[in-house]
C-alpha cells in the first residue's frame, strides 16, 4: 500500500491517504468531522443519499459528496465553506421536516447522530423553516421477533438495509413503499423461520444512526424505566 | 405450503383468510410452478396472480418469495413500489380517480380526498362489504373532460366535489332497484 500513498489538502491541512480510498472516512480518520448519515465503513457503492456530507473540491463544478469521491494526488477540499454550510443545513431541514423529534423518550437520546449533527449544522430538531409532513404510518412496528422499528424517527438512510444485504440470507428488511410514503419493512417476518437467525444479529439495530431501528428486548427495558421515571 | 403458513398465523389473521382468499390461495400454489424459480420473473409472477384474482393476497407474496427464492421483504418492497399492484380485492364498483395532470390541474386531489371521506376508505382500499374500493390512476385519455374519475366502466366527466356525493348516491339507487326486482321476479316465479 505504501507506494500508492497520495497527499491532498483538506481545510489547509496535508493527509496522507491510500489513493482510490473515498474522501468521507479518510477525513474522519484524521480527525476532521464531516456529518453523514448513510455512509458506512466498508461500503462498495455508498448511496450518497443523506446529501450531509457536501464537500468543495477544486476543479470540481459543483459540491460533491464525499462519501463517494475518490481520493487522488494533490486534491484540494473544502469541508467548512459558508456555502457547503448553507447546503448541508438545508439537507438536515429537509430530513428532520418529516421526523418527529420527540427526543426525551427516544431510546437514542443522547447517542443520536441527528442530535449530533443538529448541534454541529447549529439546527433545531424540529424546523420551522419548512412544513413538517407527518408521515401516515403508526408510532411503532413491532411484528418482528426480535425487533421494534419506529417509523416517524427513520432517517431512511439505509444502512439497517445495506447491513443485513452484506449477510449470507440477509435482506430480511427491506424499503417498501416510494416517494414520501418509503418505508423500512419488515413485512412477512412474523411468518418467516429465518427471523429466528435475528435474535443473534441485530446489526441493522446496531448501525441505525437514530433510534428508529432497535432491539426488542433493549427497547421493552427501555420503556420500563420510562414508566418508573 | 399453504397449511404451513396459515399455520404460522395468529388467530385473528387466520380467521381474516376467508374461504375466497383461501381458494385463491390454493390456486396460486398450483400456478407457481408453471414459472421458473427465478428472482427476474418476481414481476412477471406478481402481475399473473393479480391479473387471474385481481389483487395479491398477504400470504401469496411469501409464496411467491419462497418460490424464487428471495425473501419476504424485497418482494413485498417491489410489490409496493409498483402502483398496478393491489392488495385488496377490488369492490364490486371500483372507483378510479384520474391525477394526470390535466386532472390534478382541476382538483383531482380534492375529488380523490372527497371519496376518501363518503367512502371511509383510503386510496388503494376496498370497503368493509366489498361495495367500493377507490383508487388513482396516471390519467385515462380523456384530459378534455378533467376532472375526470372513472366510475366501473363509466367515465364521469368534469367531477365536482358536490358530484361526489351523487355519483355515490346512483351507485345506491341501482343497486336497490336491482335487489327489488330480485324480489319481484323471485316473488312471480313461486
Amino acid at each position: 500500500m505504501s507506494d500508492n500513498l497520495v497527499t491532498i489538502t483538506v481545510d489547509e491541512q496535508k493527509i496522507t491517504a491510500p489513493a482510490g480510498a473515498f474522501l468521507l472516512p479518510v477525513c474522519l480518520e484524521n480527525d476532521i468531522y464531516i456529518p453523514h448519515l448513510c455512509f458506512l465503513e466498508g461500503m462498495d457503492d455508498p448511496p450518497a443519499s443523506c446529501r450531509l456530507c457536501l464537500v468543495e473540491i477544486a476543479g470540481e463544478s459543483g459540491p460533491v459528496a464525499s462519501c463517494r469521491y475518490r481520493v487522488r494526488e494533490g486534491l484540494e477540499v473544502k469541508t467548512n465553506s459558508d456555502e457547503i454550510l448553507r447546503l448541508r443545513q438545508l439537507a438536515f431541514r429537509l430530513l428532520v421536516s418529516t421526523n418527529d423529534g420527540s427526543c426525551r423518550t427516544c431510546i437514542a437520546n443522547h447517542s443520536c447522530d441527528l442530535q449530533k449533527i443538529a448541534k454541529y449544522l447549529h439546527q433545531p430538531l424540529k424546523t420551522k423553516r419548512l412544513r413538517h409532513i407527518d408521515r401516515d404510518y403508526p408510532a411503532l412496528i413491532d411484528n418482528h421477533p426480535f425487533l421494534v422499528y419506529e417509523p416517524k424517527k427513520c432517517v431512511l438512510c439505509g444502512r439497517c438495509v445495506y447491513v443485513c444485504g452484506q449477510l449470507e440470507k440477509g435482506y430480511k428488511l427491506d424499503f417498501a413503499q416510494r416517494g414520501m410514503d418509503s418505508i423500512v419493512s419488515l413485512f412477512g417476518s412474523e411468518l418467516d423461520p429465518a427471523s429466528l437467525e435475528c435474535e443473534t444479529c441485530l446489526a441493522c439495530a446496531g448501525v441505525c444512526p437514530v433510534g428508529a431501528m432497535s432491539s426488542k428486548k433493549k427497547w421493552r427495558s427501555f420503556i420500563a424505566e420510562l414508566g418508573l421515571n | 405450503m399453504l397449511d404451513q403458513l396459515l399455520a404460522a398465523l395468529n388467530a385473528t389473521e387466520r380467521a381474516a383468510v376467508d374461504e375466497e382468499e383461501y381458494n385463491i390461495l390454493q390456486a396460486i400454489v398450483e400456478e407457481l410452478p408453471a414459472f421458473p424459480a427465478e428472482v427476474s420473473q418476481l414481476l412477471p409472477i406478481l402481475q399473473s396472480i393479480q391479473k387471474k384474482h385481481g389483487y395479491l393476497p398477504r400470504l401469496a407474496l411469501n409464496m411467491v418469495a419462497s418460490h424464487v427464492r428471495t425473501t419476504i421483504a424485497k418482494v413485498y418492497g417491489i410489490a409496493t413500489f409498483y402502483n398496478q399492484f393491489r392488495f385488496n380485492p377490488p369492490g364490486r364498483n371500483p372507483i378510479k380517480v384520474c391525477l394526470g395532470t390535466a386532472c390534478h390541474v382541476k382538483g383531482g386531489e380534492i375529488l380523490l380526498e372527497n371519496f376518501e371521506r363518503r367512502l371511509e376508505i383510503k386510496e388503494g382500499e376496498t370497503s368493509a362489504d366489498r361495495e367500493y374500493s377507490l383508487e388513482r390512476v396516471a390519467c385515462i385519455g380523456c384530459c378534455a373532460l378533467a376532472p375526470a374519475v372513472v366510475v366501473g366502466e363509466k367515465v364521469e366527466a368534469y367531477v365536482t366535489p358536490s358530484k361526489v356525493e351523487g355519483i355515490i348516491t346512483e351507485i345506491e339507487v341501482r343497486k336497490e332497484m336491482a335487489a327489488r326486482e330480485q324480489v319481484k321476479n323471485d316473488a312471480a316465479n313461486e
